[in-house]
């Protein structure tokens, strides 16, 4: 028999589990995932889902305006914690985005090939997790219409760069690299694939508009060659990328003395983190989505456990860097540091501190077992809690540091006010919505690469599998 | 008034089930001393460029040169601003405080690179590029779906219409269309 797109299951030699289900050939891959785009069109509970992101994400309009309107004095922030829920969120939404690149990237170059279904959507999470984030700084600038003097331009003024010697000017480069980096990379990925949805769909606009955006692409063997080369460079050049904003991003703390922050183990703690909160964020979405759509054959029950592994790992690193805060407060022997300890676990936010254990700690020792490992319920109640865990140590790390600080006289109390929450809220809907026109406008699932996951792909002779 | 077969074709194109079918048939091409030829497939095929002989990419270099520049400017912008444009003297600090440049510096050289790369790929790639005549098959919608083509062009200097038609239907494609230029 000579080469045939029939499917054998590719099962990875580490689990019994395959990462495409059985019976795909080069054409079924291709005709299933285009249909949620091209066919399935625009169905009740789309409209639905998206009209409830819609009106959140008009809530922080809502929000925004009457921030402009009146001054960053609406939110809760003061003269003794004065970042507050802004930064926080910016923290939180900037490590979701991290598992995005992280799946694209780092696991691209690790040969990991269940990524492959998961990759595109991740890496869209990645980019409206970012566009989520950069809103907070630019927010909490108090004047957002001067977000510009954050960068080097000529001007009339004579100053024509900011200040290089501050973490936070770190900050701008670091998120809006990684924010432009991590679109272009995304972009690269959908060339193919636009020119897929170009060649099927099925009306003039369509068409127009998906080859507008293809760029002209036609799989030539030559463009591939080219092409190849710069995605795995793209993959490269991620990898460190990601790593190094999250890094930045903890040098923001870490940089400055307030007991809390003053530590050398940040970055690291802090990329542990991000990539735990973004499986996390990355399992709550994928559930979902691949209920509704009926993608099991893709995001298969494999995809889920090694999802359930990453975040049981990264869990495991955010635990021991809670255990070891502890620790450096206890032996830095200084009297600031030592009541920041005491402070956090049995100061006035207390309960927050037991409740980010519970969430970041202990829920995710469930994933130990292989049964829950594989029971979708299970991981998506887990990832919530993950994210809600995430979120409440960056509550914790940032104001339950700065509210008491070194001078008593100075201390005081912090509170996210409307506000605050309606912004917070606000830009899940934002989230949300983009999210949900993605899905709507957009192959979710890499056609090309999902097809290179097929035996034969590699245009070996035989079975295709077996040379490499 | 006569047109040269050269200048009414853009070439022959023909069609293949299988990826190892179209690696053996671009094989077969270059050694019957074909150059001007290219394949078409909906994902790229990793022996594809070996049975081409298509080893030059220049995309690596590029890349690594970007790269370099995007250090040079973003380390010496931060130098130029702290220490010629406008010192300025913070509790005593040195002016060249170069560990507090490397972040930004990093950051620069990512940037460089990926997108100086990314543009060297669509520019040597001929990409954006609208139209091609090669759309003018209809069957060639399947290059992106679940076929693949070889196109031998008419710019090749071996080029004759009947003699490339009968060279690619010794190579048993499911089909062979005459592409036309335009």
């Amino acid at each position: 028999m000579a080469v045939s797109n029939e499917f054998e299951p590719s099962v990875s030699p580490t689990s019994r589990l395959p990462v495409i289900g059985p019976g795909h050939t080069y054409a079924s891959i291709n005709e299933k995932i285009s249909a949620i785009v091209l066919l399935r069109g625009t169905t009740f509970g789309w409209l639905v889902g998206f009209g409830i992101a819609f009106m959140i994400f008009m809530m922080m309009l809502g929000s925004i305006s009457y921030l402009i309107y009146k001054g960053v004095g609406v939110w809760g922030i003061n003269n003794r914690v004065g970042w507050g829920f802004d930064i926080i969120n910016f923290v939180w939404w900037i490590g979701i985005g991290h598992a995005g690149t992280l799946i694209s990237a780092i696991l691209l170059l690790l040969h990991q090939k269940w990524r492959t279904s998961i990759n595109r959507f991740a890496e869209a999470m990645t980019l409206f997790a970012v566009a989520c984030a950069a809103l907070f700084p630019v927010l909490h600038l108090g004047r957002p219409w001067y977000a510009y003097f954050l960068f080097p331009y000529p001007n009339t003024m004579g100053m024509y760069f900011p200040q290089f010697r501050s973490p936070l000017e770190w900050d701008v480069f670091a998120v809006s690299t990684y924010a432009s980096v991590s679109l272009v990379f995304w972009y690269v990925g959908l060339i193919p694939d636009l020119a897929t949805m170009r060649d099927r769909a099925r009306n003039w606009f369509t068409k127009t508009v998906y080859g507008f955006f293809s760029l002209g692409w036609r799989g030539s063997a030559r463009h591939w060659h080219r092409y190849e080369s710069i995605y795995l460079l793209l993959a490269g050049l991620s990898t460190p990328l990601v790593l190094s904003v999250h890094t930045i991003v903890s040098f923001d703390f870490a940089v400055s003395i307030i007991p809390g922050w003053h530590a050398t183990f940040f970055p690291p703690y802090f990329v542990a983190g991000a990539i735990y909160a973004g499986f996390a964020m990355v399992l709550t979405l994928a559930i979902p989505v691949r209920w509704v759509y009926g993608l099991e054959d893709f995001i298969t029950d494999k995809h889920l456990e090694n999802m359930g592994l990453i975040t049981l790992v990264t869990g495991n690193m955010v635990g021991y860097a809670y255990i070891m805060e502890l620790f450096y407060g206890w032996y830095s022997a200084n009297e600031y540091e030592q009541f920041m300890v005491h402070n956090r676990v049995l100061g006035p936010y207390w309960a927050l501190y037991v409740a980010l254990i519970v969430c970041n700690i202990i829920a995710p020792q469930l994933l130990w077992s292989k049964r829950i490992r594989r029971n979708a319920w299970w991981l998506f109640a887990i990832s919530m809690f993950v994210s809600v865990g995430m979120w409440l140590e960056r509550y914790v790390i940032i104001v339950v540091s700065l509210h008491r600080t070194f001078l008593p006289s100075g201390w005081g109390t912090y509170a996210g006010t409307f506000w605050d929450w309606t912004l917070y809220i606000g830009t899940m809907g934002f989230f949300l919505t983009l999210l949900f026109l993605f899905i709507r406008l957009l192959p979710m699932i890499s056609m090309s690469e999902m097809q290179m996951l097929l035996p034969g792909a590699s245009g070996a002779p035989q079975k295709g599998e077996a040379k490499s | 008034m006569k047109p040269s077969t050269r200048s009414r074709y853009y070439g022959v194109l023909a069609e293949f089930e299988s990826p190892a079918a179209l690696v053996a048939a671009a094989r077969a091409t270059h050694a019957a001393g074909y150059r001007k030829y290219d394949a078409y497939s909906p994902f790229p095929i990793e022996e594809l460029a070996d049975a081409m002989h298509d080893h030059k990419n220049p995309i690596p270099k590029i890349v690594f040169f970007a790269g370099l520049t995007g250090a040079c400017v973003g380390f010496g912008m931060q130098v130029y601003a702290n220490l010629i444009h406008y010192p300025m003297n913070i509790a005593g600090r040195p002016l060249y405080a170069w560990p507090m440049f490397i972040p930004i510096t990093f950051e620069c050289t990512v940037a460089f690179a990926a997108f100086t790369g990314v543009l060297a790929m669509l520019a040597l790639n001929g990409l954006p590029r609208p139209h091609h005549p090669l759309f003018g098959v209809p069957r060639f919608s399947q290059a992106s779906q679940s076929r693949f083509f070889l196109c031998i062009e008419s710019s090749d200097p071996k080029f004759e219409l009947e003699a490339v038609h009968k060279f690619l239907e010794g190579l048993k494609p499911m089909e062979i269309h005459d592409v036309e230029d335009e």
